[in-house]
């Protein structure tokens, strides 16, 4: 990807740390379609995969991490190099985050192994579809450096947290509606929020793009659509109330 | 988009200490060496109490560009400069001017430490006593004290005020070379690779030096070396070929640059 610098090795430990991202972040897209599967298929075996793989993101980022310190300390960067190493940085913290929350979602996967599949695990399959559409478009933006991209990003987490509000509110119901859903449904809360998460970190590494290719940070405020934390299902009283 | 993006970082970085007045201001500043023209149509204002920094490669014309502002290209054969600088408000490019009073007001620093042949002592009261700036010999005593003091050399050299400058360490006949310039009281110090025959620890010396100074003058400085451009500067300045090309914040210089030129330069990519 850097190319033409006086010094060669300088380039090629540029790209060994853009190839390292690149690894990790096809790496972290795997682990993550890995653990969406393992919930829907509720397969135990696919899930513990995923849990035992988590590592070799661990790895990477350890990689990523050396190869910044080790090219700030001896080579200075300037310019789009500083930036180039400053985000590498960041973004391979958020993918190491990614990567824990698909590992969280696998390692759950085994408790609802027991229970009766229900169906707010359709809309949990929606939104991460919606995650990994974003993961991928923000790794593709950062490997061609293209702010489009990572500015729609940026904008279609919106529709995740609007999802995951959808979500949790659905998931209340099922819970009131019968008291043997709540283990599942906890479970699957925890899932819903990890992968809200996903996007929001995708969203940071879209932020990072943007700083990669234009050197300005994009204003602090970003948009939220996330309003989980102030919903409340109130249980069914009478019947003139329904529920979906 | 662009311009949106200037309003941004200025709203992230002013302070509102930050007065930034304008010390001097190269209008159109030109350098002709016979034919061949060294420098072209430079723009710069020059802020009061900050460093500024001229970098860019060999034969860009930054040096060219600061020997401007004390007229030390007038020493040059064959060497004609055009366009005009202010200093606080008075054109010193002007036939008129009286350089050797100029010179008093700008001072220059050079790249290699030269101390006259001279003591310590008379290193630093040269300039004021040809400028006639002590009435008493306490009045220059305290004149070379203090001077010796702002470049914290007093307490390496003030018990051996008679030994002659060239004893003293490369670092320390740097520092006597910028308690010399200092002790005219300048409005401006010009500094052409100050520390490039130094080692790294008198080199940081004289960084911090220049940091503490800045707050008494205005301070130019032409330097081959971007991490010092970036350590002591507040505004840099980046020459390539005879141009001014960029000009900015240098924080700013060195994390985005505008232009393709700057950008190539200081990461060290065939420009």
């Amino acid at each position: 990807m850097t190319t033409d610098h006086i010094v060669k090795s300088f380039d090629e430990e540029l790209n060994m740390l853009n190839d390292t991202i690149a690894r990790m972040g096809g790496l972290v897209e795997a682990q993550l379609a890995d653990s969406i599967q393992a919930l829907t298929r509720r397969d135990a075996e696919l899930a513990a995969r995923v849990v035992s793989q988590d590592k070799r993101i661990d790895d990477l980022e350890h990689d990523i991490d050396s190869l910044s310190v080790r090219l700030l300390a001896l080579r200075q960067p300037m310019a789009e190099d500083l930036r180039l190493v400053i985000v590498a940085l960041k973004v391979s913290a958020d993918l190491e985050r990614i990567g824990d929350y698909a590992k969280n979602v696998a390692k759950r996967t085994g408790a609802l192994a027991g229970s009766v599949p229900l169906d707010p695990v359709h809309t949990i399959r929606r939104m991460s579809a919606l995650v990994m559409g974003m993961i991928k478009t923000v790794l593709d933006s950062y490997m061609e450096q293209d702010l489009d991209k990572a500015r729609d990003v940026i904008v279609r987490d919106e529709e995740v947290d609007a999802l995951h509000t959808s979500l949790f509110r659905e998931l209340l119901t099922y819970m009131m509606e019968d008291a043997r859903n709540i283990t599942p449904c906890t479970h699957l809360l925890f899932i819903a929020k990890n992968i809200e998460r996903v996007g929001d970190h995708a969203t940071n590494i879209a932020e990072n793009v943007e700083f990669l290719v234009s050197g300005t940070l994009p204003p602090g405020d970003r948009p939220k659509g996330d309003e989980s934390s102030i919903v409340i299902v109130e249980p069914r009283t009478a019947d003139t109330e329904g529920s979906e | 988009m662009t311009g949106q993006t200037a309003a941004a970082a200025t709203e992230v970085v002013a302070s509102p200490e930050e007065i930034r007045e304008v010390k001097a201001t190269a209008r159109e500043v030109g350098v002709f060496y016979g034919e061949t023209n060294a420098l072209r149509n430079v723009n710069l204002d020059i802020r009061k109490n900050e460093v500024t920094a001229l970098i860019g490669p060999s034969g860009c014309g930054k040096s060219t560009f600061l020997r401007c502002f004390n007229r030390m290209n007038d020493t040059i054969d064959g060497c004609r400069v055009v366009g005009g600088i202010m200093l606080d408000g008075d054109e010193i490019l002007a036939p008129n001017v009286d350089v050797v009073h100029l010179r008093a007001r700008v001072g220059m620093v050079f790249q290699k430490p030269n101390p006259f042949p001279k003591s310590i002592f008379d290193n630093v009261a040269y300039g004021p006593r040809i400028h006639g700036l002590a009435s008493s010999r306490a009045e220059l005593e305290e004149i070379v004290d203090s001077s010796l003091k702002r470049t914290g050399l007093w307490d390496e050299v003030k018990d051996r005020l008679h030994a002659p400058g060239t004893s003293l360490s490369g670092g320390q006949q740097q520092r006597l070379c910028i308690a010399r310039a200092i002790a005219v009281q300048p409005e401006v110090i010009l500094m052409d690779e100050p520390c490039s025959a130094l080692d790294p620890i008198a080199t940081a010396r004289i960084e911090e030096l220049i940091d503490e100074i800045r707050q008494h003058y205005t301070i130019v400085i032409v330097t081959h070396s971007m991490q010092q451009a970036a350590r002591v500067s507040q505004q840099t300045a980046f020459f390539h070929l005879g141009d001014l090309v960029e000009k900015g914040d240098t924080e700013h210089i060195f994390t985005a640059p505008r232009d393709e030129r700057t950008q190539s330069y200081i990461t060290g990519r065939i420009g």
